[in-house]
């Protein structure tokens, strides 16, 4: 596989407390990755150290090629980040926000416009260009929040519980432009905590207390763990964590 | 009553728990005084100052040699004119003028006296204070010095003259003051930071939705930091006591009774600004913006209120720094008693009882 | 118990409506969700029935009382889990509960087995301070500091949201047994598959009721026949059930795609998905869930 992600016993150490211990794998290009976990089972840990936000204890690992100790300013310009935290700037308009994102990522004045010009035609937004984004309805700002993460053409996404609170007709529709990303090579790693959007990915991985306790496909974790869907699948992994706090 | 208590020791294991607030609560007063007191009592040396000799005959040489050999001045000798020297003291350039008049000798030969002008520039009192004793006693030390030599005392004697700060307010001045700032910010700042910071957690809400008396709320709430600033009050003036020899001259009780009422009237505006405000920065900066700036300025320990205009002087009034400075300065610096700080007492009365109401009707039952 | 009559509630100015015309009632003793996404005027709603708000237009009781003025008795009998961690960050778990307890006039000892089940998963770390404990931990302790005082009423303003699935599912056997002991329920929730633990439901989108029923029979009403469709690649799949031109509505879930047709009959498509390559196709017929009325509800 094209690895875009490769992971060597990646590992963060808090004093006694091992957040992540000794993950290994590997994201090819263009996957759709889901990374789940419940609370405390040291997913925002592993994203951290991903983004370049947090160095490992000890491990290797190589986000779009570049090293995760020596490189991070470089993983930081070649991936694009999106939180529900993250949003837009509320009292910018839509091209504004375009604007100053594509203005941090370094891109050309020229790149930016086309590039506003193809967003705004993806969402069906071109009448809302100059709208303040606190106008919009969240759904319309979720996808938008979405795309502008991208709007620098990153190898990677990774994207922190996009969908939460959202009606379930723009949930879908947020996952068409997931996979209108993905079929453009951009590799997706997302978590969320709806069961059913873990099967739009290509492969899984449930972390329990700090170690990934499945990584496959979700056909094979179903097929392996004898269950239905994927919310068994991950009850089952889950509720024999120890870890309660933090 | 044992909900209001518990309701209080809740808000104080807020206030001890939250180490920056403490840090300002307690740090800022200590170090507020101890800069104030220390930063001023040096000794001060090489101060350049001028002599300007118009007499040029041969005890001002001699004086002015003896003023010049001493280590506390620096003689800067080539301002003669009168108009250069005031010059030289608006820029700063000098500290000190000593004028010589014509037929200095002469006069102190005929008449066995004669003056000698001494302006200082009092705009750090404490400095021109300084130099002109150092000036003083140079000038008594020559005069024994001269009388030795001569069979009538003679008596040259400084004229001072003090420039820009004639009632030179120093220490003394700077206490009160000091007193009345932190004792405002600390009960303004912090008081609306609490609630406010209730507010934007969203615990305000769970508050509302029960039993609990709004009184209450309010009532919890300003408690810590009303024993926490007369606690503060005790701190400054022992303080001040040990360090800066300034000790209350009046009744102590008066003066931590007139402290309290001050005190609750900052935290009432405290309060006030809680209830506008939607977030902590908004308190914060509301309380900086609109308390501090007119304690600093209109309390009259920086800047002399009756120099200022008009418009400005009226309004001082409605500053409560102001009226508890007074009862400060009557009560610790001049050991006044009740008789002389009756109509400041009232004022801060009036201010702390019609603040207080005002906030407890203003206070939103309902999120909007 | 709880009953809102043409409830309507605006915000800055009259400019932004949350909630248009809302009229519903909820029984004593059962455990009502209002359902549906952020912005459908779900909290605006909560804070009405609270008494922290008051509404633009239209009346509302809360155990007999009226919202606007007789919030005082309400704020004496209700228990309120606002949407945000709302509980003091810096104090200990035991201390948080005891504060309330005193608040409400009451002891922890008092209330004690009404809230045993939920306080004894987390009593090992009451002196850990409420700022750091996992989501799961801080709904339990949040829920704790509504019930002490054994309210009538428990108004759980979207208690799940961000929480993981396993502490989802204790939270909602907690509500069960919460609902034995006689209190009415009021709780809102983003999902859907929370609805059919509820005895009756209101799916709210826009500031509007687009229905209000038992989940059972919501699911009934359910006017078309519809079919899940699997295949090997299921986002090929979406595009070509898509571009059928027999195909009335399709949804993406999970592994399968929820399908209703114009004629409602699944005859030809078979054929016409083989055609186009896909394998282990396969196309049943199934029964319909609460996503699946919402998604409908909201299209028309």
């Amino acid at each position: 596989m094209d690895a875009v992600i490769k992971t060597e016993k990646l590992t963060k150490r808090f004093g006694n407390f091992i957040a992540a211990n000794e993950l290994t794998f590997e994201v090819g290009k263009g996957e759709i990755f889901g990374f789940l976990g419940a609370n405390g089972a040291g997913k925002t840990t592993a994203m951290r150290m991903l983004c370049g936000l947090l160095a490992p204890s000890s491990g290797k690992a190589s986000i779009a090629g570049f090293d995760i100790y020596t490189q991070t300013e470089k993983i930081k310009r070649n991936i694009g980040y999106m939180s529900q935290k993250f949003s837009l700037y509320d009292n910018l308009t839509v091209s504004e926000n375009i604007r100053f994102y594509g203005g941090i990522y370094g891109m050309t004045r020229k790149d930016i416009k086309t590039k506003t010009q193809s967003l705004l035609e993806v969402l069906q937004l071109q009448n809302e260009a100059k709208t303040l984004v606190s106008e919009l309805p969240l759904g319309w700002k979720q996808k938008l929040s979405f795309l502008v993460s991208i709007v620098h053409d990153p190898e990677i996404v990774f994207l922190d519980e996009p969908t939460g609170g959202v009606d379930p007709v723009t949930r879908r529709q947020f996952w068409d432009l997931i996979y209108y990303a993905a079929n453009k090579g951009v590799t997706v790693f997302v978590t969320t905590h709806y069961m059913d959007e873990a099967e739009y990915c290509n492969r899984v991985s449930i972390m329990v207390d700090g170690v990934i306790a499945a990584l496959d496909s979700p056909a094979n974790l179903k097929k392996n763990y004898g269950h239905e869907n994927m919310e068994d699948v991950f009850y089952e992994l889950a509720r024999k964590a120890k870890r309660q706090g933090d | 009553m044992k909900q209001l208590i518990i309701f209080i020791k809740k808000e104080f294991l807020h206030v001890f728990r939250d180490r920056k607030t403490l840090l300002m609560l307690f740090g800022l007063p200590i170090a507020q005084i101890v800069l104030f007191g220390f930063a001023l009592s040096n000794e001060i040396k090489d101060s350049k100052i001028v002599v300007a000799d118009y007499s040029k005959d041969a005890v001002t040489t001699k004086l002015t040699d003896k003023i010049a050999a001493s280590k506390y001045f620096d003689v800067e000798y080539n301002l003669q004119s009168a108009s250069q020297i005031e010059a030289a003291f608006k820029k700063g350039t000098i500290k000190m003028a000593i004028v010589f008049p014509e037929n200095f000798a002469e006069d102190l030969m005929h008449t066995n006296k004669a003056t000698v002008q001494v302006i200082a520039d009092a705009s750090d009192p404490n400095v021109a204070t300084a130099i002109t004793n150092y000036v003083t006693q140079i000038i008594n030390d020559f005069n024994s010095q001269l009388s030795n030599s001569s069979p009538q005392p003679l008596q040259i004697m400084p004229q001072i003259q003090m420039l820009y700060n004639p009632e030179l307010r120093g220490a003394p001045n700077f206490v009160p003051g000091v007193m009345a700032l932190v004792l405002m910010l600390v009960c303004t700042m912090m008081t609306s930071v609490a609630i406010v910071k209730e507010k934007e957690l969203g615990t305000m809400e769970i508050l509302l939705v029960s039993p609990f008396k709004p009184l209450y709320i309010i009532i919890s709430k300003l408690t810590p930091y009303l024993i926490i600033s007369v606690v503060n009050l005790f701190v400054i003036l022992i303080l001040s006591s040990l360090f800066l020899d300034l000790q209350v001259k009046g009744s102590v009780l008066l003066l931590v009774f007139g402290s309290i009422l001050f005190i609750l009237t900052s935290l009432s505006i405290g309060l006030l600004l809680s209830i506008g405000a939607k977030t902590q920065q908004a308190a914060m900066a509301g309380s900086l913006m609109g308390m501090m700036l007119p304690t600093m300025l209109l309390t009259g320990f920086l800047f002399p209120i009756e120099n200022m205009p008009i418009a400005l002087q009226l309004l001082s009034n409605i500053v409560p720094s102001r009226w508890y400075f007074l009862i400060i300065k009557k009560v610790m610096l001049k050991g006044l008693g009740f008789s002389a700080v009756w109509k400041e007492i009232s004022i801060l009365t009036v201010m702390s009882v019609s603040l207080f109401v005002l906030s407890l009707r203003r206070f939103k039952i309902r999120l909007q | 118990m709880i009953t809102l009559e043409n409830i309507k509630k605006t915000y800055n100015k009259g400019t932004i409506t949350a909630v248009k015309n809302i009229s519903f009632a909820v029984n004593n003793g059962e455990i009502f969700g209002l359902i549906g996404p952020d912005g459908a005027g779900k909290t605006s709603l909560f804070r009405i029935l609270t008494t922290l708000l008051l509404a633009d237009e239209g009346r509302a009781t809360v155990n007999g009382f009226d919202v606007v003025k007789q919030f005082r008795e309400i704020r004496n009998c209700v228990g309120y889990m606002p949407g945000r961690f709302s509980l003091y960050q810096d104090l200990t778990i035991e201390e948080n509960l005891s504060f309330f307890a005193t608040v409400f006039g009451t002891t922890i000892r008092e209330n004690y087995n009404l809230i045993k089940d939920i306080y004894q998963q987390i009593e090992p770390f009451k002196d850990r301070r409420a700022g750091k404990l996992s989501g799961g931990m801080k709904q339990k302790l949040a829920l704790c500091c509504a019930l002490i005082h054994k309210p009538d009423v428990l108004f759980l303003d979207e208690p799940t949201t961000g929480v993981d699935v396993v502490s989802r599912k204790e939270f909602w056997e907690m509500l069960k047994r919460l609902k034995a002991q006689g209190i009415t329920i009021l709780v809102s929730t983003p999902y859907m598959d929370e609805a059919k633990l509820c005895d009756r439901i209101g799916l709210i989108q826009k500031g509007e009721i687009l229905s209000i029923d038992t989940p059972a029979n919501i699911v009934g009403s359910f006017p078309e026949k519809l079919f899940a469709i699997k295949s090997s690649n299921t986002y090929q799949l979406l595009h070509d059930v898509r571009d059928f031109p027999d195909t009335a509505s399709c949804f993406a879930f999970g592994d399968a795609l929820h399908v209703t047709f114009k004629d409602q009959s699944d005859k030809d498509i078979s054929e016409y998905l083989c055609a186009k390559g896909h394998t282990d196709l396969v196309i049943e017929s199934i029964a319909p869930g609460i996503e699946d009325c919402f998604i409908h509800l909201l299209k028309n």
